[in-house]
């Protein structure tokens, strides 16, 4: 079929960053397969509190966000559905999603489940042009997972961020090169990445409300108010300019060459038992995700979110690389203990391992005393009983009967 | 306090008792300072870190008795630059002068009260050559342990049974065993004691001039009020320290070494440490040099296909099975280094099983079961 040409078009060229974003992921996932839902507000979130990890689009009309505590939510939009996630089948589709972003270019950086870059620069002899590779994504994604993503086109991330952002929802948004000011310029400098809560109102002060007044103010200015590194970046953002590269990533689960898995409390703990036994599940979580990718990782990470959700990690980085659950916990519990925390309420415990390496010839020291059948042989056994039986088959005794579904 | 001080004499034990003066005196800056006490015996010296005490007794004429508490750092340096002179110690004021030849420092005093009382010296139990004990302590700390995260491993065990002291180090993946004879006071003396592994190698390096170490330890109070002392002269001085031992029990590692073996190898120590350092120079952080012992030959080879590649091979006299078996290099270094004689006598058993080291003072004899390292073999895994 030949097809008209669009006179729309924008011009494209040079454009060869794309940042894709599923639309309310897990909102959409989460109703896609239930009619009965459709046109209703519908809000992801668990427990018996917790927090909106998502919200459709109707329910974002009655002013629900992510990241909003469930009781709010409910109160801003009673008759919203709450759908519990379910985070076996977000990562299956989120997955399948980012294969069909490495199906157009090899060069594709997750940034979390349901974001990524995408570097398109090769791509442009197979599909003609930068729109042609969105517009390919978008018609893929929406064919084969029913859920829409929207995706922002233009010469750099940062760009081709705040242009999926004003694609939302289900569109297309291309920064051509010539009006990259003209697009920028009129957005409010906390737009811009890396401009957060403190740094916003730092610029406020100084009466720069738009990235326009940013770009129009001496950078010797913008680095006396903000530090050498900042000021300077801003301005550069605030021209266009941004050199951010687009790093390829082994895969959406590990953003960052990263393993790594949090949990909420149902109801805030301070329970020094409770944390340990919830670490020791987070890290058997972990530790099995890295024997099933094949890989192994030095640096054990741990993050604590405290009741007033200031949030601390603590990191440690080991002699060798493991994915042996024992090692991964020890670190993860030392960490936290050290932290000296004295019954601090928490809100929430994550366990992360990073600098990841192919566990198959990462070298072990091997140790004294040890016996020959280790943790490896028991864990090998343990992700044979889990593939075979699937969940928590085999889990660490502390973890049954904790009235966790 | 007014005295008059032979420099190397001062400069020695300063430098001595500054070691015990805690870098960070964190809360009580006084431990910051050496404590110099001028009394009817002499000029005495002290340091303290709540954990380590050093005491220095100099004979030196006093003239006026009296104590200053000054900067064991600044001092240190002061005394490390001083001319070839005597040296003049006096109080000026609240300030300490001293003076060597045409040179003069004025250093500030701290409260001499507020200086904690550093522990008695526990009874000595027996005496043991200092040149025997500095070089048995060397051998001996080779395996300890320096994560902090582990604190008894990073003690060398005595095992003091008669006339016998065994001084074990480990951590987790070598093991070092040195057995050392010494004088205790009772023919029948036993004791067990878990020495800071920091705190036994600087006392056996300032151990010189071959005198008589005497031991004192008072290990069986069974809390954590272990202690243990040593005294000696050197450098014109008699010198004490103390420390306080590592509560915890030392792993059972000597039965570790295993009783058979499968392959062992006799190799020139020098041409094996040579031919490692330079093998090992492709071997990337925790990669491991492989030794394949067989035909009379032992070959070394570290890196990969990948990256950078190297092998060598050396003569080795062969008893048992070929092997191959993979080490850090540096682990293995550590044990060469510290073994004495001209060869190394290597008992294996399996590529996963520890390896174990021992000198030999030449080629057809005997190997030197004094000192015994054990290492355990770095794997590729899966």
């Amino acid at each position: 079929m030949v097809r008209p040409p669009d006179t729309r078009q924008p011009d494209d060229t040079g454009c060869t960053i794309l940042h894709a974003d599923m639309d309310a992921f897990y909102a959409c996932v989460a109703t896609r397969d239930r009619p009965d839902l459709a046109g209703l507000p519908v809000v992801v979130g668990g427990g018996q509190r917790g927090v909106v990890l998502s919200a459709s689009y109707e329910a974002r009309s009655f002013g629900v966000g992510s990241g909003m505590s469930m009781t709010r939510a409910r109160r801003l939009c009673p008759q919203a559905v709450v759908v519990r996630p379910e985070f076996e089948q977000l990562s299956a589709v989120s997955a399948a999603v980012m294969e069909t972003f490495r199906s157009a270019t090899s060069v594709v950086e997750p940034l979390s489940m349901d974001e990524a870059f995408l570097d398109v620069a090769g791509s442009l002899r197979r599909f003609g042009s930068p729109v042609a590779v969105a517009r390919y994504l978008r018609e893929r994604i929406a064919d084969e997972q029913r859920i829409p993503c929207s995706v922002g086109v233009a010469p750099t991330a940062q760009l081709a961020k705040l242009a999926s952002r004003r694609a939302k929802p289900d569109g297309l948004v291309v920064v051509p090169r010539h009006t990259v000011t003209a697009f920028l310029h009129p957005l409010a400098v906390d737009e811009l990445w890396g401009v957060g809560e403190k740094t916003a109102e730092q610029l406020h002060r100084l009466g720069l409300r738009t990235v326009g007044d940013l770009a129009h103010t001496p950078v010797a200015t913008l680095r006396r108010a903000l530090g050498e590194s900042l000021g300077s970046r801003l301005h550069a953002m605030a021209w266009g300019y941004d050199d951010r590269p687009v790093t390829p990533r082994r895969g959406p689960d590990e953003p960052e060459h990263s393993i790594g898995s949090d949990e909420t409390f149902g109801h805030d703990v301070d329970d020094p038992e409770v944390v340990c036994r919830e670490l020791l599940g987070l890290s058997t979580k972990v530790a099995a995700r890295m024997r099933a990718a094949g890989v192994a990782g030095r640096t054990v990470t741990v993050k604590v979110r405290f009741a007033d959700f200031t949030t601390i990690t603590r990191s440690r980085t080991l002699r060798e690389a493991t994915n042996l659950t024992p090692e991964v916990y020890a670190t993860a519990v030392d960490l936290f203990t050290r932290l000296g925390l004295q019954r601090a309420r928490l809100r929430l415990v994550g366990v992360r391992v990073e600098g990841l390496v192919d566990a198959a010839t990462a070298p072990r020291q091997l140790m004294l005393g040890a016996r020959d059948h280790g943790w490896e042989d028991a864990e090998r056994a343990v992700d044979k009983a889990v593939e075979r039986f699937g969940g928590s088959t085999v889990r660490p005794a502390t973890l049954i009967s904790t009235g966790r579904p | 306090m007014k005295f008059r001080v032979d420099r190397d004499v001062l400069a020695d034990a300063v430098a001595w008792t500054a070691r015990s003066i805690p870098a960070r005196p964190g809360t009580i800056p006084q431990l910051a300072g050496i404590l110099m006490v001028a009394g009817p015996d002499g000029l005495e010296l002290s340091g303290f870190d709540y954990e380590t005490s050093a005491h220095a007794q100099l004979p030196v004429e006093v003239a006026d008795e009296g104590k200053a508490l000054i900067s064991g750092r600044l001092l240190a340096d002061i005394c490390r630059a001083l001319p070839d002179r005597p040296v003049d110690v006096s109080m000026d004021g609240a300030k300490v002068s001293l003076t060597c030849g045409s040179s003069r420092f004025s250093m500030q005093t701290m409260p001499v009260e507020d200086y904690p009382a550093l522990p008695e010296l526990p009874p000595v139990v027996g005496s043991v050559d200092g040149d025997a004990f500095a070089a048995a302590v060397a051998q001996a700390v080779t395996a300890a342990g320096r994560d902090d995260m582990l604190p008894v491993l990073t003690g060398v065990k005595l095992e003091i049974e008669g006339a016998t002291i065994s001084l074990l180090a480990t951590d987790r993946f070598r093991l070092s065993l040195r057995e050392l004879d010494w004088r205790p006071e009772q023919n029948e003396f036993s004791a067990n004691a878990l020495v800071p592994a920091k705190v036994l190698g600087d006392t056996a390096r300032s151990l010189t001039g071959g005198s008589a170490l005497q031991v004192a330890l008072a290990a069986d109070g069974g809390g954590s009020d272990g202690l243990i002392g040593f005294s000696w002269t050197a450098g014109g001085s008699d010198r004490r320290t103390t420390t306080r031992l590592i509560d915890g029990s030392f792993p059972n590692v000597r039965q570790l070494f295993p009783a058979t073996s499968e392959t062992t190898a006799v190799v020139e120590v020098a041409a094996l440490v040579e031919a490692v350092r330079r093998v090992s120079l492709v071997a990337g952080r925790n990669t491991p040099i492989r030794l394949t012992f067989s035909d009379a030959q032992v070959s070394l080879e570290a890196g990969n296909g990948e990256e950078a590649q190297a092998s060598e091979s050396l003569d080795a006299a062969l008893d048992g099975e070929p092997i191959t078996i993979g080490f850090n290099p540096t682990y293995l270094l550590d044990g060469l280094g510290a073994i004495t004689g001209s060869h190394v006598h290597v008992a294996m058993t399996l590529p996963a099983r520890p390896a174990a080291f021992a000198g030999m003072p030449g080629e057809d004899a005997e190997p030197d079961l004094q000192f015994r390292y054990l290492l355990m073999p770095l794997r590729m895994q899966g």
